[in-house]
């Protein structure tokens, strides 16, 4: 599993958001962008590209894009 | 286990009651417009029904039982069961079965009871009530499965007023011989917070507290009477319970897909309906949606979405069926139900 792929894929599920934005290092939940529907979108995209059951615990504990990429690889 | 089936009994018809009031999301308060787009992107909610103060959900349900009664020219003493399934039952105490049994003037010796259940509930009710028939030898009974979840809703929670919609239903079951209903029911209470309303129960008693309204987050404020929905854990069960249950359906009875008309889900939201269905690679045309113009109505989506989406088709040619409802709990039903022609009135709106 790519950091690089997965920071595409999380740019991808964004509609405004400048992709130069999504670091390893982004503090996802301070894009202005973050909100309860997109978490809905990394959910999906974690069961669709990584076969991974990503739960509300998971993103509420992680900071950084990197924690999030982290956890997944753990569980995929 | 959990999976199993029912001989001999069948869908006779399919009622459905929703109140006339609609509550459009673009005229939501607590939104943007900026929210509410994403929003219904998101759900592909824009409309819901919402009962008036004094319609609780045994009101829609009867209007819906004593119309199919009289259109399938059943008589009253014939129904000698009556399953009512409610999250929203008009007491704590007693069931309102026994107040439904009463009102619709059925006999004394009619079997009556609710079952609290919600999302799954309409699976699990049909269960319960054709097994109950099946060993009792009962020819007729009743389901009436639905929700006034408007009533525990707070008007300022932005995570739940705007899916929520109110509905009810009536479904009638009747010994058919060589029919056969079969089902894949399961439950795992340790995602019991998931969907909640903390307060009112015995667990927690009503106190001075539970009435406060307490901010949340910046568009949720609610008290602990009202239901709480942790939306990221319900999305992530729903798309991995969805496929799960069905494919096991479908594996233990050997059905052939490309063999059945229509999955009828219950209505969640629309992303991860829309996620479900992919997952398990069905056409499109095959997966009804009623979440637009109804939202989420709890037990009532799955013959609500019937009613209003493929009324026609079930009503003119034996449908091959998949139903399959999954949520607060958690729990989880689905079911099949063969070669089914079942009576689907028109929706009624009082």
């Amino acid at each position: 599993m790519e950091i690089n792929t997965f920071l595409k894929n999380f740019a991808d599920i964004l509609e405004d958001t400048d992709a130069a934005l999504i670091q390893q290092e982004t503090v996802f939940r301070d894009l202005d962008e973050w909100d309860s529907l997109i978490a809905l979108s990394l959910i999906a995209m974690a069961d669709e590209e990584y076969s991974v059951k990503l739960t509300g615990d998971d993103i509420k504990s992680s900071n950084s894009l990197n924690d999030i990429f982290e956890i997944i690889k753990n569980k995929a | 286990m959990a999976v199993f089936s029912v001989n001999n009994i069948a869908i006779k018809g399919i009622s459905c009651c929703v109140p006339k009031q609609t509550e459009r999301n673009i005229d939501l308060d607590i939104l943007t417009q900026e929210e509410v787009r994403k929003f219904i992107d998101v759900t592909g909610v824009e409309e819901r029904r919402i009962a008036a103060d004094e319609i609780c959900t045994t009101d829609l349900c009867c209007e819906a039982a004593e119309k199919l009664i009289k259109e399938l020219n059943w008589q009253k003493e014939e129904i000698e069961i009556l399953v009512f399934v409610s999250q929203t039952s008009d007491y704590i105490l007693p069931i309102s079965a026994a107040i439904l049994q009463d009102r619709l003037g059925l006999s004394t010796n009619c079997i009556a009871f609710d079952v609290p259940l919600g999302c799954s509930g309409y699976v699990y009710g049909l269960s319960i009530l054709s097994g109950m028939m099946q060993t009792t030898g009962i020819k007729k009974g009743l389901l009436l499965a639905g929700d006034t979840i408007s009533k525990i809703i707070s008007k300022t929670d932005k995570s739940t007023l705007p899916l929520f919609g109110d509905a009810g239903s009536a479904t009638a079951l009747e010994f058919a011989a060589n029919a056969q209903l079969s089902f894949d029911l399961g439950s795992d209470g340790s995602g019991y917070k998931t969907i909640i309303v903390p307060d009112g129960g015995s667990r927690n008693r009503i106190n001075n507290d539970s009435l406060k309204v307490q901010t949340i987050e910046k568009g949720i404020e609610r008290s602990a009477c009202d239901l709480v929905l942790d939306g990221m854990d319900v999305f992530s069960f729903g798309i991995t319970q969805g496929p799960k249950t069905v494919n096991k359906l479908i594996e233990a009875f050997e059905i052939d897909k490309d063999q059945v008309d229509y999955f009828v889900f219950h209505q969640a939201n629309m992303m991860m309906n829309k996620m479900i269905a992919k997952k398990l690679k069905l056409p499109i045309e095959k997966v009804p949606y009623s979440l637009k113009n109804f939202g989420n109505t709890s037990s009532a989506t799955i013959p609500l979405t019937i009613v209003s989406e493929i009324k026609e088709a079930v009503l003119n040619k034996p449908s091959n069926l998949i139903m399959c409802g999954f949520g607060v709990g958690l729990s989880w039903g689905t079911m099949f139900a063969k070669d089914c022609k079942i009576e689907c009135l028109e929706l009624i709106e009082v």
